[in-house]
C-alpha cells in the first residue's frame, strides 16, 4: 500500500505523535522587514512560536499580517532581520539543502509540459535530491489520482492540480510540510474534500504540517493548534489548542464545540 | 495557439476525407477562386496589355513554359533562406541565453543589436556584397540578419517568462541555475521562440530575394529583376508566386515543428 512507502520510520506510524521533546520548528524573536529607509515596512515583529514534531498547526490572520511571510521565512525564501529560526536544529538554509521540508504554494505551480507523474518526479531530478524517496505512482494514488499519471496539468481540474502539487511535496519524504493557502483558489466543495484528505495524509505520513489560511473554519478544522497573527506589524496574538475528537470528519463542523471555537477565533481576528 | 481540437476528429467518418476537407475549407477556397476569376475578368474586360498586368491564365502559362528556369533559380534562394534562417536564429538564441545570464552583457550589446536592426536591410545589402563578393555568403548573411532581431527579443522574453512562484519552487528544491535553465526556462521560452520563428520563416525569404537584387546572376531575386527589365510580366508573376510558395513552405515546416514540440496550452504570446 502507498502508505507504507510514505513513512519515514516505524515510530511515525499513525496516529500522529502528539508531542516530542524538541520542537520541529522553533521561531524565536523573529523580525522581518522589507525595504530600506523611510519606505521600510515591518512585516513581522518579535514572533515566537514552537511547532511540535508531527503536529498540524494552522496559521490564521487578516491579510497583511505576515502569515505567508512567516512561512516563507521558515522555508528560507525570505531573509529575517532579527531573531532565529531552527528547523530540526538547523538553519532554514541547511534544512532546505537537506530536504527537511517541502512547500506547497497557493498555485499548484506545475510545469505545464510535464505529465502529472513527471511533475511529482521533479524534486528528484534537481538540487541533488532523490536518495530516500517515495514512489511517485504510489503518491499519486495516495492523493486520489490513480490512473491520471500521464495527464498534462491542462487536462486536470484545479483541485487535481493541487493534489499533484501535494504529491510532489511528499516525494522527498519531508519531515515538514509548509502549505501557503494551498486551497485558497478552489471552490468550497473541492476545498472541503481536500481538507479531509489532507488530514488523512497527515495521519498516514506523520509529517509535521504548517498550514497558512485566511479561512476560520479551515484553520479550526485542520489544526491541532491555531496560531493567530495580528497585523501591522505581524505578531503573535494567540496560540490556541483545538481539542476536537480525532479523527476529524467534515460533519464535526456542525457541532456546538466547533462553532464555539470558530466564534472565539473570529473574535480574536476582529480584535486585531 | 490554444486550439487543441486538431486531433479530435473521429477516425471513422462515413464520408471520404477529401470531402471533409472541402467542407471544412470551402470559404477560403471559394474566396481564392473568386479573386482569381475577378482578376482574369478585369484583365480581359479592360483589355490590359500582358506586359502591364498578365492574367492568371498567362501566369499559369509562364509556370509551364519556364518550369526549368524557375526550378533552377528556386534552389539557390531556398538554400540561402534556410541557411540564413538557421544561422540568424542560432546566433539570436545563443545571444539571448547570454543576455539572460548576464545583465552586463545585455546592457553592452542590446543597443548595438537595436542599432543593427534599424539599418534598412536594403542599405546593408550593397555593403555586404562589396565585402563578401557575389556568391552565397552575403545572401545568407542578409537572410540571417533579417531573422535575428525578432528572435533575440522574443527569446529573451521567453527565457524570463517564468513565474515567480515557479522560481520559488525551484529555490525550495535547491535547484541550481543550470537546472532551472534546462528544466524550466528552455520549455517556457518555446512558445515565444516559435512566435519569432514564424516571423523569421517568411522574412528570411525576403532577405534572400533582396540580397539577390544586388548584382546577382542566380536565384528568384535575380529572376525577378531580369523578368522586369525584359517586360516578361507573366514570368515575373510566376517568380513572385514561387517565392511566396517558398515562404509558405517554410512557415508550414515551423508550424509542424511547433505542434510537435509544444503539446501544452500556452499563454497568449505576442
Amino acid at each position: 500500500m502507498a502508505i507504507a512507502a510514505m513513512e519515514p520510520d516505524a515510530a511515525h506510524a499513525a496516529p500522529a505523535p502528539r508531542s516530542a521533546t524538541a520542537p520541529a520548528i522553533r521561531v524565536a524573536g523573529v523580525d522581518v522587514t522589507f525595504g530600506e529607509g523611510p519606505g521600510r515596512v515591518s512585516a513581522l515583529k518579535d514572533v515566537c512560536v514552537d511547532i511540535a514534531e508531527g503536529s498540524f498547526v494552522t496559521i490564521l490572520g487578516p491579510s497583511g499580517c505576515g502569515k505567508s511571510t512567516l512561512l516563507r521565512a521558515i522555508a528560507d525564501l525570505v531573509p529575517i532581520s532579527a531573531g532565529s529560526i531552527d528547523v530540526h536544529g538547523r538553519t532554514p538554509h541547511d534544512a532546505r539543502r537537506d530536504r527537511n521540508f517541502s512547500f506547497v504554494f497557493q498555485d499548484a505551480t506545475l510545469l505545464p509540459w510535464r505529465s502529472a507523474i513527471d511533475n511529482v518526479r521533479l524534486p528528484l531530478e534537481v538540487g541533488g535530491g532523490g536518495d530516500a524517496h517515495a514512489d511517485p505512482a504510489d503518491l499519486l494514488a495516495l492523493v486520489g489520482l490513480r490512473g491520471r499519471e500521464n495527464a498534462l496539468p491542462d487536462e486536470l481540474s484545479g483541485g487535481m492540480r493541487q493534489r499533484v502539487a501535494i504529491a510532489r511535496a511528499l516525494v522527498t519524504r519531508p519531515k515538514i510540510l509548509l502549505m501557503d493557502e494551498p486551497f485558497g483558489a478552489l471552490d468550497e466543495i473541492t476545498r472541503d474534500k481536500l481538507n479531509e484528505e489532507l488530514l488523512r495524509i497527515w495521519r498516514e505520513t506523520g509529517t509535521t504540517i504548517l498550514f497558512v489560511t485566511h479561512s476560520i473554519p479551515e484553520a479550526a478544522f485542520l489544526g491541532q493548534n491555531v496560531l493567530t497573527l495580528a497585523a501591522h506589524p505581524g505578531r503573535v496574538r494567540e496560540f490556541l489548542s483545538i481539542d476536537l475528537p480525532e479523527p476529524r470528519r467534515l460533519a464535526i463542523r456542525d457541532t456546538m464545540e466547533f462553532i464555539e471555537i470558530t466564534a472565539h477565533l473570529r473574535k480574536q481576528l476582529e480584535a486585531c | 495557439m490554444t486550439d487543441t481540437s486538431a486531433g479530435s476528429v473521429p477516425a471513422t467518418t462515413p464520408y471520404p476525407r477529401f470531402f471533409d476537407v472541402i467542407a471544412a475549407k470551402w470559404p477560403p477556397l471559394a474566396a481564392v477562386i473568386g479573386l482569381l476569376a475577378l482578376w482574369q475578368g478585369i484583365v480581359w474586360g479592360f483589355s490590359v496589355p500582358t506586359y502591364i498586368a498578365p492574367g492568371p491564365v498567362d501566369v499559369l502559362g509562364a509556370f509551364r513554359d519556364n518550369a526549368g528556369t524557375l526550378w533552377t533559380n528556386f534552389w539557390p534562394t531556398f538554400m540561402e533562406a534556410i541557411l540564413g534562417f538557421f544561422f540568424g536564429n542560432l546566433v539570436a538564441i545563443l545571444l539571448a541565453v547570454v543576455f539572460v545570464h548576464s545583465r552586463t552583457a545585455e546592457r553592452a550589446f542590446f543597443p548595438i543589436a537595436v542599432f543593427v536592426n534599424t539599418i534598412p536591410i536594403i542599405a546593408v545589402a550593397p555593403i555586404l556584397v562589396l565585402i563578401f563578393g557575389n556568391g552565397y555568403a552575403p545572401k545568407i548573411i542578409i537572410a540571417a540578419l533579417i531573422c535575428f532581431f525578432p528572435t533575440l527579443v522574443n527569446m529573451v522574453r521567453g527565457l524570463r517568462a517564468v513565474s515567480p512562484a515557479t522560481l520559488d519552487l525551484m529555490r525550495v528544491l535547491s535547484a541550481s541555475n543550470a537546472e532551472i535553465f534546462w528544466k524550466v526556462r528552455v520549455q517556457s521560452s518555446l512558445p515565444f521562440l516559435f512566435a519569432a520563428l514564424k516571423i523569421a520563416s517568411t522574412t528570411c525569404v525576403i532577405g534572400a530575394i533582396v540580397a539577390e537584387w544586388i548584382g546577382s546572376s542566380f536565384g528568384l531575386g535575380a529572376l525577378i529583376i531580369e523578368a522586369t527589365y525584359n517586360f516578361r510580366s507573366p514570368l515575373l508573376y510566376a517568380t513572385v508566386f514561387t517565392a511566396a510558395l517558398l515562404a509558405v513552405l517554410l512557415f508550414s515546416l515551423v508550424t509542424v515543428a511547433e505542434r510537435r514540440l509544444i503539446r501544452w496550452k500556452t499563454p497568449a504570446v505576442h
